[in-house]
């Protein structure tokens, strides 16, 4: 009834389909396997992609060649470029989306892809021989054959959820949980544990006041996440923010004793940073208020996402806690909020390749790696499908450096320190940060995927048209000088001190307050030299000359770390024969297997003295 | 620089760190060999002393002290005690002897350690040390128990620097800086410093990463003030490196005069022996000589000079001069030696002349013991007189001296920098506190701001070896209630 397949991923969420659609558009045969085809691509969460880091991270998946980027700029219902104030590192996409249109173009988009099928099942276990993954089974009892196995379970490998006392298996409330992989992997000598996370609950917006409310409103100019040309919406719906206030807290307070977190029934450990609303309340007892993000989950829907409740309390306590919120007099809920727990296994168990150490072309990739978030996830099933791909034809992985990519910070902090709760990125994990931005992730990364065969040519020319008019851009205002009179009125403006003889429009530029475009509709001699580049070529341009004092700042960081990157650990290293080595420092070493000495010394538990017994060590 | 969830310790500047480590290994160690053998030393200075320490260190520590101890078997013996016994090489009684017992790796070195207090004659040293080499021992290399003490992780680099100058350390003073960084004064004060700059990192990075949500923000003029601090102790580290080199490796001290001022005399004096020639003929000392002397564990080079004269025919003697002219620039402390039968006015204008240089200087009238002199000493109110001949008031002078070194070091228990290393990264610390204040000024976007703290904790972490982000993240989620 199968063919043999090249790829099979199993679970078709953010990681699923990203590893789906990569591996298929490099020339694998591909196999998604899925428990339920209506739910290909859920927003299991709140209906949002990117945001701080998370952003860039879409848009490295982007310039990659995945569809994240693509499918959120089709199914956004309102845009904005979070933390404009900052430097340009700090700029952050972030988009509300349809959730319904999200799933949909998702799957749409991988019916169009050549080389993907799809089957609705189970997967209950691997078929392993010779410490190879070679295949599937099925709860239907089929078994399936192929060269690699891509597994993203998410939340479903003995999920449990918990509403208040009540608790059931479930990988998402109303779907069942997966049963079989983790008993066979640990049987097979894997470790595993257990991870929570939350959601709040969904309600009515018909039962809303909002006049209750602030607004936050879309940006007027929407930037998008795809580097490539894809039609953004023309109208966008607001989101709005309310609080909640001492009388919410304590009526929460009132559910703490049928509480799973505070009762012990729950042992997976939540992320510090996504607590749920008892969570707050009981840490944080000295605020008064905090904040709740009201998010409309669609354009042709009524139904809510109220952002910062996330709750397993009882459902009457849910309800009546939610009617003491400012605007929610009337409130009417659709689901409750609730915990789920599920099985992940400790990442430092991976190669990064993302392929397991124990068995050989087997990938990992979301949230059964201790991760949280769908960019997280959908990032690593892109690597995990390329690599799965790579590894089917024997060739190289691809591995990201940590001053290439958020994708490189984020796979190399999970294989060399592990996570005990689930890993969130944020843009101080990053050394690099200056360097890894939205608004180069094109330039940072699309050759290197053209070049493997997955960025199309389109994207390609693209981007070497970008780089080449930033060049043109740069050298035009290195050239380009302004004089003291055509400047006066737009200098004065901008509160910054007319010239007294002229300058280079470069030098003007690196003055505070100052920008390309404001400066090239104010000096009409400018602004025809420019007017053939497009907005983002003018913007990246101004970025690189306006922060390059910056970017040379890190890129000697880069240069310096690139010392320790580069030294190779040999795979069959004897680290037993370092009798100096500290205990732990020794377990993690052989544990783990560092490739790098930059590596080793990122893992936890590892001092610097025995970096340097390794290095004086391998010296010898 | 700059992480996540584990507790990763070396960063970005371990690159840096490493390179020095290996470089320093190299230089302070020779070259590395393995470290199966054991190895002894004496570990109190030679020469005759009340009690002479041996140390032994290595896998077979307790089987070579242990043949040479009969009363009991050391092997059996629990770690952290002392035994008294003979020591004895077959029949043959070495000394009574107390033997400290330290199992590796709660020892110095991280190995099994037996230290061999002995009676302190350099014969039975000696004689105790042959038979401990005839046990299977070997000689220790200069610095090889710290070499160890450090491989196995007993010692960090600053430790294991500190204990490098200790070694080094020819004097009291040198020894008291060189214990202070080595318990760690040094570094409580930079990783105070760094603490408090976590904390207003983190709370900059929180301002970033959760911008969007209901978080209060960095205050930035309590950077501003951490900042101010921050520099003012930085450049007071910076300007005791001097100093601190100066305790290390001895200050040097150029006398001069005119011919015949009584330099030399001066110099055999301090030095209680005739290491310069003396002679009455002016012009007689022609080449600078250096001693060196200990008052009060401050350690001075003393440089005699030729006489400076300003107009002089023989050759020999101009090249003589020349060089006590360069001598002096190169100093730290100018003893300026003038005859006390000398003209008021002259010695005015030397004084006025060596305030003009700027170099700290001791101008001091010598003779007067003679009859000349005594009837000059009337003429010099303030100034220090003294006889080079007959020592009188020698012992003023010293402490004049002491007190020109102490004087920048301000209480004299404050930390001193004497490492080359550390000074260096403290100067990349004073550049990038520079740009963080700079980047206030111009109300800098707090990523930018962040990225010249990372840099700053970035150069502190390189001197205290912790460099991690992770301590960051949890300061934020200790601290505040973020997240959706």
């Amino acid at each position: 009834m199968f063919p043999q397949y090249d790829v099979i991923v199993v679970g078709a969420g953010h990681a699923g389909c990203e590893a789906a659609a990569a591996a298929a558009n490099l020339g694998s045969k591909v196999l998604l396997v899925t428990m339920n085809m209506q739910t290909i691509a859920q927003m299991s969460c709140n209906p949002a992609m990117g945001g701080i880091a998370k952003g860039q991270i879409v848009r490295e998946i982007d310039a990659l060649g995945g569809y994240s980027g693509i499918v959120t700029d089709k199914s956004m219902i309102q845009f904005r470029m979070l933390n404009r104030s900052k430097g340009p590192a700090m700029w952050s996409p972030r988009a509300q989306n349809d959730r319904m249109l999200f799933a949909a173009t998702w799957r749409e988009m991988l019916e169009q892809t050549p080389n993907v099928d799809f089957y609705q099942d189970m997967v209950n276990s691997l078929v392993i021989q010779d410490g190879k993954a070679c295949g599937v089974v099925t709860g239907l009892g089929h078994t399936i054959h192929a060269k690699a196995v891509v597994v993203t379970s998410g939340t479903f490998l003995n999920g449990v959820i918990h509403i208040g006392e009540k608790r059931f298996g479930g990988g998402r409330v109303a779907e069942k949980a997966a049963t079989g992989i983790t008993e066979q992997l640990v049987s097979l000598g894997f470790e595993s544990d257990r991870l929570k996370t939350g959601t709040p609950p969904r309600i009515d917006g018909r039962s809303l006041d909002y006049t209750k409310m602030e607004e936050q409103k879309g940006d007027e100019d929407i930037i998008g996440f795809s580097y490539l040309d894809v039609p953004k919406p023309t109208r966008q719906k607001s989101c709005w923010i309310t609080y909640t206030n001492s009388t919410v807290h304590d009526i929460l307070k009132t559910g703490f004793d049928r509480s799973p977190m505070y009762t012990g029934r729950i042992e997976g450990v939540g992320p510090r940073y996504c607590p749920s609303i008892e969570d707050k309340i009981n840490r944080f007892a000295e605020r008064e208020r905090h904040q709740l993000f009201i998010e409309p989950e669609g354009w042709n829907t009524v139904e809510i996402y109220v952002n910062g409740f996330s709750t397993s309390l009882p459902e009457e306590v849910q309800y009546a806690a939610l009617r003491q919120v400012p605007g929610f007099e009337q409130v009417r809920i659709f689901r409750p909020g609730y915990a789920i727990e599920y099985d992940y296994f400790p990442p430092t168990q991976l190669r990064h390749s993302l392929e397991t150490k124990a068995i050989d072309n087997l990938f990992f990739a979301g949230q059964v790696n201790g991760t949280t978030g769908y960019e997280e996830a959908a990032c690593q099933g892109l690597m995990a499908g390329i690599n799965a791909h790579q590894k089917t034809r024997q060739l190289e992985p691809l591995i990201l450096k940590r001053s290439e990519a958020y994708i490189g910070v984020l796979i190399d902090d999970l294989i060399s320190k592990g996570t005990e709760e689930p890993y969130r990125m944020f843009t101080s994990r990053a050394e690099f940060r200056t360097l890894l931005r939205q608004d180069n992730a094109d330039l940072r990364l699309t050759e290197m995927s053209y070049r493997l065969g997955l960025a199309s040519q389109e994207r390609m020319e693209r981007t070497i048209q970008k780089k080449n008019g930033v060049d043109e851009i740069k050298n035009l205002l290195q050239s380009f000088s302004l004089e003291p009179e055509e400047s006066l009125d737009y200098l004065v403006t901008k509160n910054s001190a007319p010239l007294t003889q002229k300058q280079r429009a470069g030098q003007v530029l690196l003055r505070p307050g100052i920008d390309l475009q404001s400066m090239s509709k104010a000096i009409p001699r400018l602004g025809e030299e420019v007017k053939t580049y497009s907005p983002d070529m003018l913007e990246q341009a101004e970025i690189q000359v306006k922060y390059d004092v910056y970017i040379e700042k890190e890129k000697d960081l880069v240069q310096k770390m690139a010392q320790l990157e580069d030294l190779l650990i040999p795979d069959n290293f004897n680290y037993d024969r370092v009798s100096s080595l500290s205990n732990e420092a020794l377990q993690k070493f052989k544990k783990i297997k560092p490739r790098t000495l930059g590596q080793a010394s990122r893992i936890s538990g590892v001092n610097p003295s025995d970096v340097q017994i390794l290095m004086v060590f391998m010296g010898r | 620089m700059i992480g996540a969830p584990g507790k990763a310790r070396v960063r970005l500047g371990e690159v840096v760190v490493l390179n020095r480590v290996l470089a320093y290994l190299c230089k302070m160690l020779g070259k590395l060999t393995g470290w199966d053998d054991t190895i002894v030393a004496l570990a109190t200075p030679p020469g005759i002393g009340a009690i002479g320490l041996i140390r032994v260190s290595g896998p077979k520590t307790f089987g070579i002290v242990g043949g040479l101890f009969p009363a009991k078997d050391l092997r059996e013996q629990p770690s952290h005690t002392l035994h008294v016994g003979l020591l004895k090489e077959g029949e043959e009684t070495l000394d009574e002897v107390v033997v400290s017992l330290f199992r590796g790796p709660r020892s110095y070195t991280g190995e099994d350690v037996i230290e061999i207090s002995c009676h302190g004659s350099p014969y039975i040293l000696e004689r105790v040390m042959q038979a401990l080499l005839h046990a299977g021992a070997r000689l220790a290399r200069a610095g090889e128990f710290t070499q160890r003490a450090f491989l196995n992780g007993r010692l960090d680099l600053t430790q294991a620097e500190a204990v490098a100058d200790v070694i080094a350390a020819n004097t009291a003073a040198s020894a008291r800086t060189a214990l202070h960084t080595m318990r760690g004064g040094f570094s409580r004060e930079l990783r105070d410093l760094r603490e408090r700059l976590i904390s207003f990192s983190a709370l900059i990075e929180l301002e970033l990463d959760f911008s969007q949500e209901d978080v209060e923000f960095a205050d930035r003029k309590q950077l501003y003030h951490l900042i101010s601090e921050a520099e003012q102790m930085t450049s007071a580290l910076l300007a005791s490196f001097r100093l601190g080199n100066v305790i290390r490796n001895g200050v040097s001290v150029a006398i001069v005069g005119k011919p015949n001022a009584g330099k030399s005399t001066l110099l055999n004096t301090l030095l209680n022996e005739n290491r310069a020639i003396v002679s009455e003929i002016a012009g007689t000392t022609r080449d600078t000589i250096e001693e060196v002397l200990n008052i009060d564990g401050v350690l001075f080079r003393l440089i005699d000079t030729a006489g400076i004269r300003h107009h002089t025919s023989d050759v020999i003697e101009q090249i003589g001069v020349g060089r006590s002219l360069e001598k002096m620039d190169q100093a730290d402390i100018v003893v300026y030696l003038f005859d006390v039968a000398d003209p008021i006015a002259g010695v005015a204008a030397v004084r006025e002349e060596l305030v003009a240089k700027g170099k700290p200087f001791l101008l001091v009238g010598n003779k007067v013991d003679t009859a000349e002199g005594a009837a000059a000493r009337g003429r010099f109110p303030g100034e220090l007189l003294i006889s080079a001949r007959d020592g009188h008031s020698i012992d003023v002078l010293k402490q004049r001296l002491v007190d020109q070194v102490l004087q920048g070091a301000g209480a004299g228990d404050g930390t001193i920098v004497t490492n080359a290393r550390h000074y260096h990264a403290l100067q990349l610390i004073q550049l990038s506190l520079s740009a963080i204040r700079k980047g206030l000024d111009e109300l800098l976007p707090g990523d930018l701001l962040a990225l010249d703290i990372r840099h700053c904790l970035h150069y502190l972490g390189e001197i205290t070896g912790e460099i991690t982000t992770e301590d960051r993240l949890d300061y934020i989620f200790s601290k505040f209630c973020i997240g959706k």
